[in-house]
């Protein structure tokens, strides 16, 4: 393209050659050759940043084997005729702006390339809202560059050789990403989430099908003629069952979007469109949004992963791809058991979600619900639904191979009641959000239900602040909370044949004295006991208080989804 | 000249819904003779009482002294007729190349009729399909 606008003979890109060079790569992105001839067709606007913003070059490997196709020519043609373009190849690829911004006075070139890089980096936009710090000074420029490219038509007048050395630095990141957005049969994040947004209104089920006619009666809406809806579905639908799956819907989508802003439909399914390559990809955005991240990273292990990812993509909105999830989980189940450092970009309320969902999760998991059922948004929902399947019955057993004596269960019963009755008044307070936690009732329902004599509120507090206790614990130690779990559950049916009535809990205490064998084991192990419990009303107490504020940080954040939804059909559709 | 023909004709009144032949020219005498196959076709349908995917049929009763092609016939479950006429000449073609070429033929009907945007009945307009098509007569021809 150098060569041929001319750039390459007169050795910088005058405004002649700019045009010609710009209405040459919109002539390559179009499928035309690369000749004179081509500037006099008809041709589009060249897409520079294409129908979506480019997110960010951490698409990693798969994409950039894409864009150095396009590219290579690209810059080996353009550096060769770069004379001077030294100055900006030394520098960083993402850096070459700051230069000019640091020191504007260095040449009225290097100026002059600030501009420049604004209209050859509209394609940047995406990667430069990345780093705010050296593209501050240019944020606004490109934002407004972004949705005119006939503002290319300015850029070329501000400035003339540099515009080369600003190409050619700033090839490596940039041109990947350049070529991100120049691919216009590249799914971006934003786009992902829009049509996992889609795929969901449609079919709960981001692991199942859309059907055929629930599809076709999706896509008529996009007022396509017949013919091309025709032809999209054929190439999205790759193993041509009659229904999309989530890759295939969002590659039909994606053709969809693409045919309404003017592009032709291909012959063939583009690669990026390939639902491996989608289920692949979907790996990677995944990992960089920060609500994602707080879920994906912080699964405790594969199965647990699973189930939490379900959860959570029925609680949040913004689920990403299942399979992307659970891709996500197999490779980090390592990073699973230290739920703290993976989530330093999140901000707290949503570690401790994760860390309570999480552990709820891995609670859940002894259950093994197999709940893929997504009709419900709520957490609370959510959480029932990951939790339906209670298990009453291995518990007790289990206890009793680690309880081995009686004497501790009845020890237990002794510190219970001794911290029961000092222990009443702090877990009232938390109590009001429990309840919508429905694991802890289902768990104190399950572990209570022995003792429907007793009276529930106790009862509730105690097993379940344990259980909150047991949840607010970093998922990795789900052998111990069965431990404890088991304990309290067998504990709480040893109460039930001793204990008859909630207020006669100091009378149970003669009842106590009988057993005095071992008295300073037990008192050891009842302040243990004591401390313990107290950890537990304080932890119960935080956890309350989180959910809390989780419960008005989701809402707000459905309030500003539904107003984007709102706002977004209106330019894709 | 070698000369292939193929036309998919649906039930029940077997309007014909795909139509591709190499050479075009001469078309519509194919034309006549895949219409009048047809008759024969549902003769044969109404003959056979279990197995009724008729792989293929081969008519030799066609074959004029002065022009000589064969006929294949092909019926699918659903009375999906298709049809293939092919030049004598083409003595290469043997049977199973034309079974296997019916068996493709049925594979990418099947995946038109998944489309959900396709009514059946309707004229098959599938790139897909089409190149499928071209792909398989250029190997005969």
């Amino acid at each position: 393209i150098t060569e041929v606008c001319g750039a390459k003979r007169v050795g910088y890109f005058g405004p002649a050659q700019f045009y010609i060079a710009l209405k040459l790569i919109a002539a390559a992105q179009s499928g035309f050759p690369v000749r004179i001839e081509s500037i006099k067709n008809e041709l589009p606007l060249p897409r520079f940043m294409a129908l979506k913003n480019d997110s960010e070059v951490r698409y990693g490997t798969p994409a950039e084997l894409h864009g150095v196709k396009f590219q290579v020519p690209h810059a080996t043609s353009e550096k060769n005729s770069y004379k001077r373009a030294d100055e900006g190849d030394k520098q960083e690829p993402k850096s070459p702006p700051m230069s000019p911004i640091c020191s504007p006075p260095a040449s009225p070139s290097t100026y002059q390339r600030i501009p420049l890089s604004y209209g050859y980096g509209k394609s940047r936009s995406g990667l430069e809202q990345q780093h705010a710090a050296p593209y501050e000074v240019r944020h606004s420029t490109h934002q407004q560059d972004g949705p005119s490219s006939g503002n290319y038509g300015a850029k070329p007048a501000l400035a003339s050789s540099t515009l080369n050395r600003s190409l050619s630095a700033e090839r490596e990141q940039p041109e990947s990403s350049a070529h991100y957005s120049d691919d216009p049969w590249r799914i971006t994040e934003e786009q992902r989430d829009y049509y996992i947004n889609q795929f969901r209104s449609l079919q709960p089920d981001l692991n199942s099908f859309i059907s055929g006619s629930v599809a076709k009666n999706f896509f008529t809406k996009s007022k396509l003629p017949i013919p091309e809806l025709s032809h999209i579905w054929e190439l999205s639908d790759v193993d041509c069952d009659g229904a999309l799956t989530l890759p295939e819907f969002c590659a039909a989508f994606h053709l969809v979007v693409a045919r309404k802003n003017g592009y032709q439909l291909p012959e063939t399914l583009p690669e990026t469109l390939l639902p491996e390559y989608l289920q692949a990809a979907s790996l990677k955005p995944m990992r960089d949004c920060a609500l994602f991240d707080s879920y994906s990273e912080s699964l405790p292990g594969g199965q647990q992963a699973r189930d939490f990812s379900r959860t959570e993509k029925a609680s949040a909105e913004e689920v990403p791809d299942n399979s992307a999830l659970l891709q996500d989980a197999k490779k980090e189940d390592k990073q699973a058991l230290k739920v703290g450092t993976p989530l330093k970009m999140i901000p707290k309320e949503f570690q401790h979600l994760t860390v309570k969902t999480a552990a709820q999760e891995s609670n859940a998991l002894r259950a093994r619900p197999r709940s893929r059922s997504y009709s419900s948004t709520s957490i609370e929902d959510a959480m029932k639904k990951g939790e339906e399947p209670p298990t009453p019955p291995p518990r007790p057993q289990k206890s009793h191979s680690r309880a081995s004596s009686l004497d501790l269960n009845k020890i237990f019963q002794q510190n219970t009641q001794a911290v029961r009755s000092g222990w009443l008044p702090p877990p009232p307070p938390a109590l009001p959000p429990r309840p919508s936690v429905s694991q802890t009732e289902q768990v104190s329902e399950v572990e209570l239900h022995p003792q429907m004599n007793r009276a529930p509120s106790q009862a509730e507090e105690n097993s379940s602040a344990k259980k909150e206790v047991v949840l607010a614990q970093p998922p990795s130690k789900p052998t111990r909370r069965k431990l404890r779990t088991e304990t309290q559950g067998l504990e709480t049916p040893e109460l039930s044949p001793t204990i008859n009535v909630t207020s006669s809990l100091p009378a149970v205490k003669p009842h106590l004295p009988v057993q005095k064998q071992s008295s300073k084991q037990k008192r050891a192990i009842q302040t243990a006991i004591r401390k313990n419990k107290e950890a537990n009303a304080v932890l119960a107490r935080l956890n309350s208080e989180l959910q809390q504020q989780l419960k008005e940080v989701h809402k707000e954040r459905i309030a500003l989804e539904t107003q984007l939804e709102q706002l977004r059909p209106v330019t894709v559709l | 000249r070698p000369v292939l023909l193929s036309v998919i004709c649906s039930p029940p009144q077997n309007y014909p819904l795909y139509i591709r032949s190499i050479p075009t020219e001469n078309e519509l005498k194919f034309h006549y003779t895949v219409h009048t196959s047809l008759d024969v076709v549902d003769e044969k349908i109404s003959a056979m009482g279990k197995a009724l995917v008729d792989q293929r049929e081969l008519y030799l009763g066609l074959l004029y002294p002065t022009e000589d092609y064969k006929v294949y016939g092909y019926v699918t479950n659903s009375k999906v007729k298709f049809v293939m006429v092919v030049d004598s000449s083409n003595t290469a073609l043997r049977d199973n190349e034309i079974r296997s070429m019916f068996r493709k033929l049925h594979n990418s009907y099947t995946d038109i009729m998944c489309n959900p945007f396709y009514n059946p009945g309707d004229r098959i307009n599938s790139r897909a399909f089409d190149n499928m098509v071209n792909s398989m007569m250029m190997q005969v021809c």
